[in-house]
């Protein structure tokens, strides 16, 4: 399976090696470099690559490249999907998965590569399990080793591999007895060129957030669970049960964690909380262009739209932009060409506008296509498709538990044409 | 478990062998360093700073060996005694200077040559300071992380392998794992501590003793590997046995030739029935023996019903091997369908050149075929798996999605289609995976995705390589009614900045043209509007694209062929050039007055063009020549003549061969007169394919399906076979468990609180181990039917624990020899079930003995399953000297006369308990030797074997006035007429003891005699065990307090503390299942009554240490009382 892995950063070092088999030379990477020449961009750097001896699977993961190699047929998803896993382990022990937390935690990465894969296949990947053998640092551990000289590996062992339910570990304790849900659903949208709208649906995924003491059995259900057009499920939670009484039944693992995600179906009309009217355009012959956006809420929404931001990649003949913002901020990369204008929130009495010249190369083409709007935005307390948690019980342990639900929408993969 | 003696026996010599080997090895690994050693040493004080040399000189003995963690075998290497000998004794002395020393170190380091860089690593690591080694550790980590080669410090880090502290040893693996290849021989020296680790009573030790020692890559080492995996794979603990199965194929790339040994690994691993094992055992045998597809036949049931509870990694191998695995073993679900398929689909492309014949004759051979009925084994499969499409797990997905689309009956692939979708959410490396698979599938399932035709709708932000393979499935998914949305949605695309993307585009509506004849003119249009365009890659893609749609059309697209034709002054892209050149000849008598025009243009830009220009150009002069030589006769001559000075000799052939062809000539063959009919013959239009065609030949979801070539080690997909194996392969016999085994299983399966529960879905129809499994469920109204073969049973009963046969054959030799004065028959009768059970014997017609066979504490017996008793029948008869019987009593464990196949789901991961201890009855030697097979039938049945010993012959042997209390019912069974002397004759009997402990009695009576038989159930088998969870438990219990709660202290002995020890001991005693539970020193079993059904509920809770309180809460409380007694008697065994 996985022989090895090269982390990369964006200037092309390696600066995080591991082997789990015989050690491959780093001259491998060559041919990952050379396929990243090709790409030109980061994300077009094709995820699987061949070279005459080895497979090249990579991720590129919060400007690091996680660059495994591949000796023999693989499901090239398993490979990619692990070394996600990996990434996410690094954001849950370090807050971050960059270069600088990896390189200051080269050791506990270490400790953590080697007991996620054994000889290649996965060995234990569930965060309760590792943080049971590795403890994550933290900055009073850090201070108590230096003086005591105790270390971050844990002395117990992983008992938690053994257990029917690997997610949890056990005896767990807490004073306070809490457990959070937040309901986040993101709008995919595309939205054509007249504000009709192409393409939505609805993704959400409920995280949770649950410091419950002992084995606490959780069942949460919902007052319209039939929304939910498709689900893909943490490993706690019993099939059998959703498919019957359309419940959520759990142990929960400890901690934060997804519990679900979802899609609610293009089916169903999917409610656009804001509208963009824009008129953008490019003189023929001449090098300056017109631009002009205006942003608004759709009615009877009932809550704010906050944290707007647009973003558009403008083409490449754009030299620069002179606008004005009646709300908000904005700036332009004239190096990447971007243009982001931070607008905050959405107040319906004076809609936010952002309008100006744009000064374009003098000579070259008048671009043909109208750049398309990236468009993201917060509510809080509301779930666009209308799902509500109806009730969480608790069964198997004695205490009251507090219990919370927050609701948020976002903006996903959000576009406007124009 | 018969393994395991003969493992346990030959390990020892083994390991002996190899021992002396290794200190041969080790003496020879010090005989060789000594001589780096000492100038190494020497260096190292020169270059040390001053302080440093000044510390050395202080210390009076600088031999002493290390003191610390380290083991007698580093001691007595010289090697590692000098070099360890000096810094030990005064870094003890000087901790804080060394660690100061360490700052400045690279710089030494860089100025002072390889050898000496990592001094002072190696004087930490040689202290006995823990936190000194710990830090050199570190930084040793750090460098190998760097890639850094930190190799010379083998010697000083290895000896801490024993080293106390968890995370210095830990950091010592990591070290030793990565360098013991290139130092073999320093790396023996750890050897020995991990040995003794295999043999840790903890099993988490264990495992991470063979988890390394497996992983260190030095060959001399493969026979202890081997030893080691192979005591492994028979270890208790399932998590041990998971690390054997990981380590087989460690070992394998390591020494191939052990391949043999390691499949008999494989074989007896994949056996196993912990859902830790699977996944991992799957990946051992995919890795060394995928071939051995005979392996998975017994396990295969298994694997499916373990699946949804396997680890998700492990879920995607076992998966992607079940689907090789049922492609070879069960008949296509679309065989019927694909020809029906097949003609639907060219009926509808294909509408102008349709066959008339062939959907006839396909018609024809459809109906010869015979219906198809799906093996439940493969629908088993399919039920299983799908499930986990709702994995978060996008591996899992990916794998249920391939095994679906490669097995599934076309009517059911579409489930797989939302989970595909959902999939393209997550990260782009994903969906790039994901869309290369759907681009494959869309292609013969086009129906599958069409209800998710906008998921597919490309944003600008998309990466390239997503864009176009978006693109690629979408032009897949284009159909008539869905076409006009889809070009829509193309002419947005065709705007965007991405050139790559928009070329990809313009193919793709140029294959939407091909494909869909009503949209064709509009494409074309729109082409030829994108001529005009200003970038110039997107008017050669279109110039090649309308080329190929061209071709398509009778030729009365003059006009755009002149309209191409003024394009060959501007585009300079070959491609597209070559193609208006192309078109321009292959049409040239549509533009009659043009053609010679644009070869003169291009005469006069011959040298300078590409080789494929200048291929088209001889082609359109040829061409021309044919047509119009008058014009063109010139033109051409000097087209050939340029280009037969070319440099490229393709292009000098191909002008040599034309104009041969072409110009008449007195030795011109005789090709030159069909010149003409060979240039301008009609051709046949191109089709544009997707490049995902016949993808799917490999298997979906593999590295070699994404490249489209083989990858190394790819397993290929087999096809189809014409005729099913013989699916009784993947029965399971019924394994040997005893009695107590599988009353675990029962409670293993209750223990299960995840997923597992969805075993119970099984339906009716469904897979053929479902029903015994539902068998053993029911309580106890089973039939006794199925408690055939004694026979059969016997045999598998000896073969199945030495334990039991060994109680034989004590208690036959036990067996006083008696002789038969009065040749007299007797039956002796193993009580099935109970030994504790009474049994009567009256001899001859006066005599009546009666004997009670001691009361042991046995407890089998019938499960309300078939799986019946075992019967270690206490024998008893007339032990008075003056019957000459030779009574023999065989008392055959005659436990299940189960279902052959069992249910393998809920199978545990116990060894089947220990042999019951026989008891010691007085053994009277019979003539009749009466086996008790089994109890079943309602209640109770036993099935008892009744043989004849004697040399007479027994005539019409039947029961006779059972004597009842009230309540009890006894069926007895059809009365044997006769039994030849040494026969054996099986009968089922049944009786419901009405949930009393009361004796049955009744008399065996033959046409001369009767014998008095009593049968007492154990307590423990009056119930049969029920599924609660633990809130039902909860609640049931607090209604059965007070007079029906009999509490109970005991003290645990020591070996019955375990979980394990436990469960086992209470499931053996009572037939009871287990409840889970939340708490750790909490065990929780459920059953009910087998006639009236009322619940028995035990609970029995460890405080600490050996002190344990068993509650049992139940209505009857003489079964309570009892119960109580006999469990606390097993736990104090």
């Amino acid at each position: 399976m996985i022989h090895s892995l090269f982390l990369i950063n964006c200037s092309g070092d390696i600066f995080l090696e591991k082997h789990w088999k015989s050690v491959v030379s780093q001259s491998v990477c060559d041919y990952f470099f050379e396929a990243q020449e090709k790409a030109i961009d980061v994300e077009n750097v094709p995820p699987v690559i061949s070279t005459p001896h080895h497979y090249l699977i990579s991720i590129y993961r919060d400007k690091i490249f996680f660059v495994s190699v591949i000796q023999s047929e693989v499901p090239p998803l398993f490979v990619i999907e692990f070394l996600h896993r990996v990434a996410d382990t690094f954001q849950d022990y370090f807050g971050e998965c960059s270069e600088t937390a990896i390189k200051d935690n080269v050791v506990i990465v270490y400790e953590l590569l080697e007991e996620m894969l054994d000889n290649g296949f996965p060995l234990a990947t569930e965060s309760n399990i590792l943080k049971e053998l590795i403890k994550p640092p933290t900055i009073l551990r850090s201070v108590v080793n230096s003086i005591t000289g105790s270390s971050n590996v844990g002395d117990t062992l992983p008992t938690g591999q053994l257990s029917n339910i690997p997610w949890r570990r056990a005896g767990v304790k807490y004073t306070n007895n809490e457990a959070y849900f937040d309901v986040v659903e993101e709008i995919d949208a595309i939205i054509d060129k007249s504000g009709s709208t192409v393409f939505a649906e609805i993704q959400g995924v409920i995280d949770s957030c649950i410091k419950l003491s002992g084995m606490p059995d959780l069942s949460l259900s919902f007052m319209n669970p039939r929304l939910l057009d498709d689900v893909s499920f943490h490993p706690c939670i019993r099939f059998k049960r959703w498919e019957s009484e359309r419940v959520l039944s759990f142990i929960p693992p400890d901690g934060n964690f997804r519990l679900i995600s979802y899609r609610v179906s293009s089916q169903n009309l999917v409610a656009i909380p804001v509208y963009v009217k824009h008129m953008i355009s490019f003189k023929e012959n001449s090098s300056s262009g017109r631009f002009d956006v205006t942003i608004g809420p759709k009615q009877n929404m009932g809550k704010t739209v906050e944290s707007v931001v647009m973003t558009v990649h403008m083409p490449k003949a754009v030299l620069n932009m002179n606008l004005t913002a009646t709300q908000g901020s904005y700036t332009f990369d004239p190096v990447t060409k971007v243009l982001t204008w931070d607008v905050g929130k959405i107040t319906p009495q004076k809609l936010p506008n952002l309008k100006g010249l744009v000064n374009l190369q003098s000579g070259a083409p008048k671009p043909e296509e109208n750049p398309s709007l990236n468009i993201q935005f917060k509510i809080q307390q509301l779930a666009i498709s209308g799902l509500k948690v109806n009730r969480l019980d608790m069964y198997g342990e004695k205490y009251k538990p507090f219990k919370g639900v927050k609701y948020i929408t976002k903006a996903g993969k959000f576009q406007v044409r124009t | 478990m018969a393994t395991t003696p003969p493992a346990a026996a030959s390990s020892p010599p083994t390991t002996r062998g190899f021992s002396g080997s290794a200190r041969k090895r080790r003496s020879r690994a010090t005989a060789l360093p000594p001589s780096p050693g000492p100038p190494l040493l020497a260096k190292a004080m020169l270059s040390l700073p001053p302080v440093q040399k000044l510390l050395r000189q202080l210390p009076a003995g600088p031999a002493k060996p290390p003191v610390g963690g380290d083991t007698a075998e580093e001691v007595t290497s010289p090697v590692l005694a000098t070099e360890a000998g000096q810094p030990a004794c005064y870094s003890a002395l000087q901790v804080d200077e060394l660690r100061l020393l360490a700052g400045p170190k690279p710089a030494v380091a860089t100025s002072t040559g390889p050898s000496l860089r990592h001094d002072d690593l190696k004087e930490m690591l040689d202290s006995n300071k823990d936190s000194l080694k710990l830090e050199a550790m570190k930084r040793i980590v750090a460098m190998i992380a760097r890639g850094k080669n930190a190799s010379d410090l083998f010697p000083a880090v290895v000896k801490n392998v024993a080293c106390k502290n968890i995370e210095v040893k830990k950091l010592v693996y990591v070290y030793l794992v990565r360098y013991a290849e290139e130092q073999q021989d320093l790396a023996l020296l750890s050897i020995s501590t991990f040995q003794r680790g295999l043999k840790d009573p903890n099993q988490l030790i264990r495992a991470s003793a063979l988890r390394v020692l497996s992983s260190i890559r030095v060959p001399i080492i493969v026979p202890i590997m081997m030893l080691a995996i192979k005591e492994a794979a028979s270890d208790m603990s399932p998590y041990v046995r998971k690390t054997a199965a990981h380590a087989i194929p460690k070992l394998y790339s390591l020494d191939s030739d052990q391949k043999d040994q390691l499949i008999e690994v494989i074989e007896k691993l994949l056996a196993d029935k912990t859902t830790l094992v699977a996944g991992s055992v799957v990946m051992a045998f995919e890795e060394v023996c995928p071939e051995r597809i005979d392996l998975i036949h017994k396990n295969y049931r298994k694997l499916c019903n373990l699946l949804i509870d396997v680890e998700e990694w492990g879920q995607v191998v076992i998966i992607n091997m079940l689907t090789r695995y049922a492609r070879t073993q069960f008949l296509s679900p679309n065989q019927n369908e694909s020809l029906l398929e097949e003609s639907a689909e060219k009926a509808f492309y294909g509408s102008e050149e349709e066959d008339t014949k062939e959907p006839k004759a396909e018609a024809a051979s459809l109906a010869k075929r015979k219906p198809y009925v799906m093996d439940p084994d493969h629908r088993l499969l399919l039920r299983n798996t799908k499930p986990l499409l709702q994995s978060r797990n996008a591996a899992v997905v990916m794998a249920v999605a391939q095994l679906y689309f490669h097995l599934a009956p076309k009517a059911e692939v579409g489930v797989i289609a939302k989970a595909l979708v959902r999939l393209l959410r997550s990260h782009s490396e994903v969906q790039y995976v994901v869309l290369q698979n759907v681009a494959t599938m869309s292609i013969k399932r086009r129906g599958m995705f069409e209800p998710y035709l906008k998921s597919f709708y490309i944003r600008s932000t998309d990466p390239t390589q997503i864009k176009i393979l978006k693109l690629e499935v979408l032009t897949n998914l284009a159909n008539e009614t869905n076409i006009s949305t889809i070009l829509r949605e193309f002419q947005t695309y065709i705007r965007s900045m991405d050139k790559d993307f928009v070329a990809a585009t313009i193919q793709a509506i140029g294959r939407c043209a091909t494909n869909i004849g009503k949209v064709r003119d509009t494409c074309l249009n729109g082409l030829v509007q994108l001529l005009s365009n200003r970038d110039e890659l997107v008017v050669a893609e279109s110039v090649v694209v309308i080329k190929k749609l061209l071709q398509m059309q009778p030729a009365q697209h003059s006009e755009i062929i002149k309209h191409m034709a003024k394009l060959t002054d501007n585009i300079q892209v070959p491609m597209a050039r070559a193609s208006i050149l192309w078109l321009i000849g292959e049409y040239c008598e549509h533009v009659p007055k043009i053609a010679p025009d644009v070869l003169r243009k291009m005469a006069k830009s011959f040298t300078n063009e590409e080789d494929i220009v200048k291929l088209q150009v001889i082609n359109l002069a040829a061409k021309l020549y044919l047509t119009n030589s008058k014009q063109s006769k010139l033109l051409t001559q000097y087209v050939l003549n340029l280009a037969k000075y070319d440099q490229n000799y393709d292009i000098r052939d191909r002008a040599r061969f034309i104009r041969q062809l072409i110009v008449p000539t007195e030795k011109s063959g005789a090709l030159n007169k069909y010149a003409k009919k060979l240039f301008l013959a009609q051709k046949p239009a191109p089709i544009l394919e997707s490049s995902f065609k016949d993808r799917d030949h490999f298997q979906l979801g593999s590295l070699s399906h994404l490249l489209n070539a083989k990858a190394v080690g790819y397993q290929e997909l087999p096809d189809w076979p014409d005729e099913a194996p013989d699916p009784s392969v993947r029965n399971v016999e019924v394994p040997e468990w005893t009695k107590c085994t599988s009353r675990e299983k029962r409670k293993e399966k209750a223990e299960k609180p995840f997923y597992s529960d969805s075993d119970g879905e099984s339906g009716p129809t469904e897979s053929a181990d479902s029903e015994p499994e539902s068998v053993s469920e029911e309580s106890g109204s089973s039939s006794s039917s199925s408690s055939s073969s004694g026979s059969e049973e016997e045999e598998e009963e000896e073969e199945e624990g030495s334990g039991e046969q060994s109680e034989d054959k004590e208690e036959e030799e036990k067996r006083p020899k008696r002789k038969d004065k009065e040749g007299s028959r007797k039956a002796a009768m193993g009580s099935a079930g109970s030994p504790s059970e009474d049994e009567e014997e009256e001899e001859g017609a006066k005599k009546a003995k009666k004997k009670k066979a001691p009361p042991g504490r046995k407890s089998h017996a019938e499960t309300s399953s078939e799986e019946a008793s075992t019967s270690e029948s206490s024998s008893s008869g007339s032990d008075s000297g003056s019957e000459a019987e030779a009574k023999r009593r065989k008392a055959p464990p005659s436990s299940r006369a189960g279902p052959k196949e069992i249910s393998l789901l809920d199978l545990d991961d116990f060894t089947p308990p220990p042999p019951q201890p026989i008891p010691s009855s007085s053994i009277i030697s019979t003539s009749l030797v009466t086996d008790l097979e089994g109890l079943t039938l309602t209640d109770t049945s036993l099935t008892p074997a009744i043989s004849n010993n004697t040399d007479a012959e027994v005539k019409s042997l039947r029961v006779s006035e059972p004597k009842l209390l009230s309540g009890m019912r006894i069926q007895e069974f059809p009365e044997i007429e006769r039994l030849a002397p040494g026969d054996t004759a099986n009968v089922v009997m049944g009786i419901d003891f009405c949930d009393s402990t009361q004796a049955a009695n009744f008399q065996l009576c033959t046409h001369t005699r009767h014998f008095y038989v009593s049968i007492q159930p154990p307590v423990g088998e009056l119930m049969a065990p029920v599924f609660m969870s633990e809130n039902e438990f909860k609640k049931e219990q607090g209604k059965l307090t007070g007079m029906s709660e009999i509490t109970e202290k005991l003290t645990l002995p020591e070996k019955c503390r375990s979980d394990h020890a436990i469960v086992q001991q209470v499931t053996s005693a009572a037939n009871v299942g287990r409840v889970p539970c939340g708490a750790d020193n909490e065990y929780r079993f459920a059953a009910k009554t087998m006639t009236s059904g009322s619940l028995v509920l035990i609970t029995l809770e460890q405080r600490e240490g050996a002190v344990a309180q068993l509650t049992v809460n139940s209505e009857k409380m003489v079964i309570g009382t009892m119960l109580v007694k006999d469990i606390i008697q097993a736990l104090a065994q």
